[in-house]
């Protein structure tokens, strides 16, 4: 009964519980959806690091990352292509040339990363070919086709149907060129990657640069699922010891530092949120207790004991607390699923957002997870909001208490 | 068969500027069955006795029996336990728990003692039939008058089966249908099933129903009187 006594003390003054539950409520709101705005940012520039940048894992040779040096390739990189493949962890993986050169149009020129590709097997890994704007994605057949980044052809001044000059060098150190037809313009969310990514057919760039058939600079691999890239990376370290293998946590390590650091910043801002609810609850309760100080006498006189007195106020608190918390809770689930299909349209700060390598459309997300701990946190919030007027109450003499002129 | 002795009871209060002799060297019994009244001017004593008598306060000096219990030796969690167990109590203001109807009312503190539902329901109907409020067990006191309230509280009261009834000035918020109605049910109750009160009252009405009274003024028992 203490239970059903506590729920009803709740609502004897509806007004005053009303105005706490509304607080809590919103405070709890925009603690929760705060999170899905930084999950759904997050989860976004994670899955664009992923599915479009870098892929679950890469495989290059072991001083490729240091020197960026086209002579530190893999001699066989299909062998090792075949092997990723045959993983079950695996979805697909496509080998890559890479070649720093100097993209020339007839305005300007710039510097940048050619990657050499196998169109049908990069397709498979990244999600390059659904970010184009313009164009097609190697559909022609012709040779010396050119896909590049939206920041860059505006930057070069070139459209669909240029020609471009690419300057590189050799295998052997010759300084060699090759012109280009733009037959695709991509723009991703990260408007640095669109300005230094520009893709070729591997089979052109490896004429270019003369380096063997079989040789690559990187191999992207693309898993089923997320999160476990660390365990086939390891795999792979076993199995090709003279080779580096990292996962994208490993490439970039700052997303994996920002992540971490983003779920800690959340939740501190959640406790703080609750910290000042916290203050507004205890507040409540002490007036609870001081109107109801004759009853509380009473109960104690008539033989209830000081644990079932503070259960009871405890419980009144979390009743409280949680009424708001879920209200609120379910107020920002139900806003996150809109705005989760709608997306939260950011385009204002579109180009700083960008070249953050953040998209300008952020699509909030919640896990259940973190529904789970926010409303462990409202609960734990109540019960350490109830310990200072609970004790209050159990400290009252049920003679003084029964006393007392209301 | 007595069911509570004072023996030598002394109550100062003292906060350090004052002290006050509230209750002085006073040596008392209650029967089972007694239908007793105190009585005494304001500030005479008798709520403090009430108090001592309940358990509600401990005595500076002397001792309460209960049932040859010394309820000065138990420690304020035992003495909670010992007042579920062996007393009921009628408050001047009702005291009813607002939020529950007079039958959870009267069934709570039987929850308190851990009886079962059952055997909760089946007395809790009993007593407030027996106080005349059958048709009043799912209203909460908010819809119940004055008098009915009382009179749930001297259902509650009863309900754990104590030793004995305290009764602090539990007329004096009641008009005097309500008042005689409920002394009725008492005196009846105090008849039929030798249950012992003891009022502490200034009424006039108590006092004439009363079967003992006992008057206290400036913390000595006066004068006991035995009626019947």
């Amino acid at each position: 009964m203490i239970w059903s006594v506590s729920w009803r003390n709740v609502w004897r003054n509806k007004t005053r519980s009303m105005v706490i539950i509304t607080a809590i409520a919103l405070g709890v709101f925009a603690g929760v959806y705060t999170i899905a705005f930084m999950f759904g940012w997050i989860n976004q520039r994670i899955n664009a690091v992923i599915n479009t940048e870098i892929s679950h894992i890469q495989v290059h040779h072991p001083e490729y990352i240091e020197t960026n040096d086209a002579h530190d390739y893999i001699p066989d990189i299909k062998t090792i292509q075949s092997a990723a493949e045959n993983k079950t962890q695996v979805k697909a993986a496509s080998s890559r040339v890479l070649s720093t050169c100097m993209i020339s149009s007839a305005e300007t020129g710039s510097g940048l990363q050619l990657v050499g590709i196998n169109p049908e097997k990069e397709q498979q890994v990244t999600n390059l070919h659904e970010k184009l704007i313009e164009g097609n994605y190697f559909e022609e057949t012709k040779k010396n086709q050119l896909v590049i980044g939206k920041k860059l052809a505006d930057k070069l001044k070139v459209k669909l149907r240029s020609k471009v000059v690419v300057t590189l060098t050799e295998m052997d150190g010759t300084l060699t060129g090759g012109a280009f037809r733009i037959t695709g313009i991509y723009q991703t969310a990260n408007s640095e990657y669109d300005e230094r990514k520009a893709f070729v057919r591997a089979s052109d760039l490896k004429n270019l640069i003369k380096i063997d058939e079989n040789a690559g600079h990187e191999l992207a691999i693309l898993l089923n699922e997320n999160n476990m890239e660390q365990k086939v990376a390891d795999q792979l370290k076993a199995e090709f010891s003279n080779l580096e293998v990292m996962s994208w946590l490993e490439i970039m390590p700052d997303m994996k530092m920002m992540n971490e650091s983003m779920n800690l910043m959340m939740y501190i801002f959640v406790v703080i949120i609750l910290l000042a609810l916290g203050f507004g609850i205890v507040n409540t309760m002490l007036m609870v207790i001081l109107e109801r100080i004759k009853e509380i006498g009473m109960l104690m006189a008539i033989g209830m004991n000081k644990v079932r007195i503070f259960t009871m106020i405890v419980l009144e608190t979390i009743y409280l607390s949680l009424t708001g918390g879920v209200i609120g809770i379910a107020l920002a689930v139900v806003l996150t699923a809109i705005t989760g299909k709608t997306g939260l349209n950011l385009s204002l700060w579109a180009e700083g957002l960008n070249s953050l390598g953040f998209d300008a459309v952020i699509y909030p997300e919640i896990g259940f997870d973190a529904v789970i701990v926010v409303t462990l946190l409202v609960i734990l919030t109540g019960v350490i909001a109830a310990i200072y007027p609970a004790r209050k109450a159990i400290k009252l003499k049920p003679a003084d208490a029964l006393r007392i002129e209301m | 068969m007595k069911i509570v002795e004072l023996k030598n009871l002394v109550k100062i209060y003292d906060d350090s500027e004052v002290k006050v002799k509230a209750v002085d060297n006073i040596n008392l019994s209650f029967e089972e069955g007694d239908f007793a009244a105190i009585v005494g001017p304001s500030g005479s004593g008798k709520t403090t006795l009430l108090n001592l008598l309940g358990g509600l306060d401990t005595p500076t000096e002397g001792e309460i029996v209960v049932n040859g219990t010394d309820i000065g030796d138990l420690s304020s969690s035992e003495l909670i336990n010992f007042r579920l167990q062996n007393i009921g109590f009628v408050f001047q203001a009702y005291n009813l728990i607002p939020v529950l109807t007079a039958k959870e009312n009267v069934e709570f503190i039987m929850e308190l003692q851990g009886k079962k539902r059952k055997e909760r329901s089946q007395r809790s109907m009993e007593l407030l039939s027996a106080v005349g409020l059958k048709e009043r067990v799912h209203s909460r006191p908010s819809r119940l008058s004055g008098g009915q309230q009382q009179r749930v509280a001297v259902a509650r009261a009863l309900a754990s089966k104590p030793k004995f009834v305290l009764a602090d000035e539990p007329t004096a918020n009641l008009d005097s249908k309500s008042t005689e109605t409920l002394l009725d049910i008492m005196e009846k109750l105090n008849k039929e099933e030798k249950i012992t009160f003891i009022f502490s009252t200034h009424d006039q009405r108590v006092v004439k129903k009363a079967h003992r009274v006992i008057t206290v003024e400036d913390g000595h028992v006066v004068s006991d009187e035995k009626r019947k």
